[in-house]
């Protein structure tokens, strides 16, 4: 062990690794960090809350303690009609995003209008918040920031909740959950090219759109479409939920996967999906013993469905 | 062998842990590929199997990728470490009983990881995709463990010198500890954004550029000298290998990334990084190459060197491959398509399995002291895993062109996927002749342990005849 090339060539290693490491890390998590979130990044994060994979909020990935997207129509303080406003409702207990748990990752201006005009740090997760964002403009530029609007307007999550129907709500944030534990992401990207595609799917994403996700399923193998702007592109429920439950019945050449156990075993009018009897009925049709396939179920409101649904509509 | 689990360390036979890990290889290569063959039949037939959530595609992928790079390759590498590490120092190795237990840990660690991933239970990142809790048990119960032992062994070495193996194994098994804590720090303290998306494929590449490809190469740097009796061609090729592995490979991390929203320094600097794969690259195949000087009938006579050298030979299409199609000129076109499939498939069930199966090959008959049971198997196992690869990387390649100008010429996305789906026919029949020829591996194998010719003490398995 005494050769003394093996000291120079261990602390060799050491500089060739460490500098490699400090090119690789260091240098772009400098970068990266400077980036100010963008409105994008604001409404994603606060629309998936915490985390879209594993978590402790979530370990067995249900679906859990995460927020819900709305519309909200009428001020849920005062009554009075408003213009449609997307918010995010964090009702008690639910974790927040990263960007309102620390929000240096905001970046400088976003993070400075959120405390002061969002007043972000008067929220608590134990006592759940609603959320939506705005924009000011600042030096002739749009600068997104976070409202905290159980400060600043009162809307308390409960009061909320109960202000909006039942179709303006999305279950984005548990939608999100099941795209990562379907594995949708094994096939579709969620990042357009920086080629051509956004003649095709949409505008490529910018630096400030992922500040606060995680993950963010990027997707590496594109076996199916982009669906970055899905929502853009389809926005009908109802092929959605056809989609879903059997994707050759709306796309016969189609190889996705059929989606139909995240239906649960009752329907949205709490009548037991007969499943067996569907398939029987499918495969007369695919056959070409019958006219038409049968007949989808409504997908029930606490499904796992209907929670994907809501989150492949939002990805405008 | 688990009765060694609780005997002391002088009690225990020299290899067994090699031997356990050998066995462990063999069966987590047959489940990985058998998944893989399964989840091929999905893509190719999507009604093959519908209505069970555990048995969908996107439950079954992960495990698959996983079952292959953390059970059969990494398992095989461990037990070439076993074995090799202290014959390369004329040694014994430091702690079988430490070997014998990481084996264990390692399988029961694997197993639990993979039934969560399963169920569904992910972080969501590929290639990390295990949740934070099990990448602490793989750095901390599988990785350091194993990384100690092959440490620990080259200190207590016997030998003035150290072979070229032992550095890649040594600085490896470091290299890889350090990028399972890195490459998982978004997960153990929720980093979020780019600087996940980043790091997530920060991990996929160095997991494969700093573990995969140098402990692979290092295996054949041990097996081509040793049983074709020819000494390596230049240790000082093996430097150039060796140390340009540590600073070119561990770089390029970005190019996985070219499309999406990074530094473009970042990306400018890791294609630049990237197309100087090809300096290890090439000594890595012409050191082995040149060290075959002479000797090339066995790579028609002799398993471990056909396997071997097949192996090396495949990392030329590889390195070419990975060099340039990163660049931007020719990633635009292929990134995210089958092209990307049919290399990854290059890479580790191409150039890297068949460099570990002649390892798991010769080392299972050094430590049994038994002759390989029967060389027309282990030449079916060797056909059927080339011509099955060899279909399925044909096969994904052409449909990754496809795919290709289908993005690029904006052609409906479906009428793509109809394109496709010959090419998903065959690489399902291709991944099912690998697992098929895997099953065979094991009972030839299992036969060699039970009744292979004994080795008699100073002969080397290869200077053996074969009696079947």
């Amino acid at each position: 062990m005494a050769f003394r090339e093996y000291k120079i060539g261990a602390r060799m290693f050491g500089l060739a690794f460490g500098t490699s490491m400090f090119i690789t890390l260091y240098m772009p998590a400098v970068d990266i960090s400077n980036v100010s979130v963008t409105a994008t990044g604001l409404h994603r994060q606060l629309s998936f809350g915490r985390m879209g994979g594993f978590g402790y909020e979530d370990m067995l990935l249900q679906g859990i303690n995460k927020p819900v997207s709305v519309v909200i129509k009428t001020d849920p303080q005062s009554g009075a009609a408003i213009e449609p406003t997307r918010a995010y409702v964090y009702e008690a207990g639910v974790p927040f995003p990263n960007g309102l748990r620390h929000p240096r990752i905001l970046g400088k201006g976003p993070e400075a209008l959120s405390m002061s005009k969002g007043r972000i740090s008067e929220s608590s997760e134990s006592n759940g918040a609603v959320f939506i964002v705005r924009e000011v403009e600042q030096n002739g530029e749009m600068v997104p920031y976070i409202e905290n609007a159980t400060a600043v307007r009162g809307w308390a999550p409960s009061a909320t909740l109960a202000k909006v129907s039942e179709a303006d709500r999305y279950h984005v944030g548990k939608g999100k959950i099941m795209f990562v534990r379907e594995g949708c992401w094994w096939c579709h990207t969620l990042l357009p090219e920086e080629t051509q595609d956004w003649q095709y799917f949409g505008a490529p994403p910018m630096l400030g759109d992922f500040n606060g996700e995680n993950p963010t399923a990027f997707g590496s193998d594109r076996k199916a479409p982009d669906l970055t702007h899905v929502g853009s592109r389809n926005s009908s429920r109802e092929w959605m939920t056809l989609h879903f439950f059997n994707p050759r019945l709306v796309q016969p050449h189609s190889i996705m996967p059929r989606y139909d156990y995240l239906w649960g075993d009752v329907d949205a009018n709490g009548n037991k999906i007969n499943f067996k009897d569907w398939y029987a009925s499918y495969d007369e049709y695919s056959a070409g013993k019958r006219v038409y396939p049968p007949e989808v179920p409504e997908p029930s409101k606490d499904s796992e469905a209907r929670a994907l649904i809501d989150f492949v509509l939002n990805l405008k | 062998m688990f009765k060694y689990l609780f005997a002391k360390n002088e009690d225990i036979p020299a290899g067994a842990a090699a031997v356990f890990f050998g066995f462990s290889a063999i069966v987590w290569f047959i489940v990985g590929t058998g998944l893989g063959s399964f989840n091929a039949a999905k893509l190719a037939f999507p009604d093959f199997i519908y209505g069970v959530e555990m048995l969908a595609f996107g439950h079954m992928r992960q495990v698959h990728v996983l079952a292959v790079i953390l059970g059969w390759i990494s398992m095989a590498f461990a037990m070439a470490m076993m074995y090799i590490t202290p014959a390369l120092g004329n040694t014994k190795l430091w702690s079988e009983k430490l070997g014998v237990w990481n084996c264990f840990l390692w399988n029961v660690g694997l197993a639990l990881g993979l039934f969560l991933l399963w169920m569904g239970v992910t972080s969501g990142r590929e290639y990390s995709d295990l949740p934070w809790f099990i990448d602490l048990v793989v750095i901390f119960g599988v990785l350091f463990p194993l990384g100690l032992n092959v440490w620990m062994t080259i200190k207590t070495r016997r030998t003035q010198g150290i072979y070229t193996t032992n550095w890649f194994f040594g600085a490896a098994t470091f290299m890889v500890m350090i990028v399972f804590l890195v490459g998982n720090s978004p997960e153990f303290f929720s980093l979020t954004g780019l600087t996940e998306a980043y790091l997530t494929w920060w991990f996929a590449h160095n997991v494969l550029g700093l573990w995969i490809t140098p402990v692979a190469a290092a295996i054949s740097y041990y097996i081509v000298p040793k049983v074709t009796g020819n000494p390596l061609y230049s240790h000082r090729i093996g430097h150039l290998h060796f140390w340009s592995v540590v600073v070119f490979y561990s770089t390029p991390a970005a190019h996985h990334l070219m499309s999406a929203p990074l530094p473009e320094w970042l990306k400018s600097f890791a294609s630049v990084e990237g197309v100087l794969i090809l300096v290890p690259a090439i000594a890595f195949v012409s050191n082995l190459l040149l060290t075959m000087t002479g000797k090339w009938k066995m790579f028609v006579e002799n398993v471990e060197i056909k396997f071997t050298i097949s192996g090396v030979l495949m990392a030329i299409p590889l390195n070419m491959q990975g060099g340039f199609q990163q660049t931007r000129a020719i990633n635009w076109y292929i990134h995210g398509t089958g092209w990307i499939v049919a290399h990854a498939h290059l890479a580790l069930l191409g150039f890297s399995t068949f460099l570990e199966a002649a390892a798991v090959y010769y080392g299972l008959q050094t430590l049994l002291r038994r002759k390989l049971y029967s060389l027309a198997l282990a030449n079916f196992h060797f056909w059927m895993l080339l011509i099955g690869f060899t279909t399925y990387w044909i096969s994904m390649t052409i449909a990754g062109l496809i795919q290709g100008a289908g993005k690029i010429y904006e052609v409906p996305y479906i009428d793509v996927v109809i394109a496709e789906h010959p090419y998903m026919i065959a690489r399902w029949v291709g991944g099912t002749m690998v697992f098929l020829g895997n099953c065979v591996w094991l009972f030839n194998m299992w036969k060699t342990a039970r009744a292979g010719t004994v080795i008699p003490a100073g002969r080397l398995p290869h200077e053996l005849a074969y009696e079947r």
